[in-house]
This record gives C-alpha cells, structure tokens and sequence, in this order.
C-alpha cells in the first residue's frame, strides 16, 4: 500500500484537530500502519503544535502550513512546511527525561516515535521544512 | 473538550471529556487551577479523554506542582489507554498521582 496524500492548513490552534483528522485518514489507507497510528498522529500534531506555538508565537494566521504524508517501500515519512519564523534547529532542546517541566515535551515524543527527524531551510517557496521518518 | 465539576467535602472531581490540545489547555486550567487555589483534593478523570498531547501532559504537571506547592494533590482516575500510554511515554508514571 503507498500513501501519498498532502493537505494545506490555516496558522490556527483550532486547526489541530483537523490535522490529527487528516493524518489519522491518510494512515489508515495502510492496514500494516494500524498499530502505530496514534502514536504517528501524535508526532505529527506534536511537529504542528510546534509550527503554531514557535515559528507564530502562539498566534493564528492566514498563513498556511503543509501537510505531507507518504507511505512506500516501508518507509513512513509525514513533512510539514510553513512560513513562519526560521527554525534554528540548535535551539530545539528535548526535555531531560529527569527534568519535571511541560517545555520541550513534544519534541521529545517526536524523538521518541519517529527514526528520523530532519531539518531543511533550502525551500524558496517555504521557511521552514520538517521531515519526520519511521521505517517498518 | 467539554467537561463537568463535581464537589463533595473537600474533593472536587473534574470530568474531562474529549481531545485535549493546545487549543483547550488554557480552558482545562481554567478549570482546575481555581480548585487546587481554593486547597482542594482535586480528582481528574480522564475516563472519557481520547487524545492528549503535551499540551494536556503540561497542564497534568503544573496542576501537580501547583497541588503539591499549596499542600494538596491532585490524583488521575481511570486514565483512559491512549491517556496512559503519552503518560507512560513522557515517563511521569512515578511523579503523577495516578489511580
């Protein structure tokens, strides 16, 4: 089963939702993904969470984000593009797993779910572009 | 998200039900920050809740701290899986009250 399927999402809190939608209905097209479907919805919303609360500060915007989720060849890969405030990825700290505090917790479930997570700022038609990869 | 309070003595129960995101996280503090202030046993039940992300997890943390800050607790019943499962994930089993 191949997925290839990408969606366009307004800057908006609200629309996390609709982004767990999205990617909870590309996935399921693979029945080989089922069992780690919530927690690949879950980095995902994680990775848009970031967009939203980071590159526009918490703010909503007409801006949109990209969704892109792809399934071939046993590599599952969902990318997120937005033009929002570059990335430094240097900045981008999990917490310490000793460390009892609500920042950088979802960037360590990211790095929990996913094998890869890659960084690109080389788009003209895009700020920041996020690569998430887990291989079956 | 949707919600309900219950009170008995010195225990306030708060029913959460739904998805808990970012969208909702100021709305659940709304909630149960005022209960912990007033130094109450606050139970949460997150029986009926299907999604939570850090987001959710951040308010379980600073709802303990804030608990144990003013000398009460806050204890999660029946954690719904996929709830315990991003508990277990985020490694805090051993630090919340779960129940």
């Amino acid at each position: 089963m191949i997925i290839d399927q990408h969606k366009d999402f307004e800057i908006n809190s609200a629309n996390l939702k609709l982004i767990r939608a999205f990617a909870r209905e590309a996935i399921s097209a693979a029945p080989e993904l089922e069992s780690t479907k919530d927690d690949l919805v879950l980095a995902l919303a994680e990775a848009a969470q970031n967009v939203v609360k980071h590159a526009y500060n918490g703010n909503a915007s007409t801006d949109k984000m990209r969704v892109h989720i792809k399934y071939d060849n046993k590599v599952f890969t969902m990318e997120l593009y937005d033009k929002g405030t570059p990335v430094v990825p240097a900045n981008i700290k999990p917490r310490k797993l000793d460390d009892i505090k609500a920042g950088g917790l979802g960037t360590f479930f990211i790095g929990q779910i996913m094998d890869e997570v890659i960084f690109k700022t080389n788009r003209e038609d895009w700020v920041n572009h996020l690569i998430l990869i887990k291989k079956y | 998200m949707s919600y309900k309070v219950t009170e008995e003595s010195n225990i306030a129960t708060v029913h959460l039900d739904g998805e808990i995101d970012m969208d909702v996280t100021e709305k659940a503090k709304e909630i149960i920050m005022p209960l912990i202030e007033a130094k109450k046993e606050v139970h949460i039940n997150l029986k009926e809740v299907q999604y939570m992300d850090s987001s959710g997890i951040s308010v379980l943390i600073e709802s303990h701290q804030k608990a144990s800050e003013l000398g009460t607790k806050v204890i999660l019943k029946e954690i719904s899986k996929s709830v315990l499962k991003v508990i277990m994930m985020a490694k805090l089993e051993q630090i919340l009250n779960l129940d």
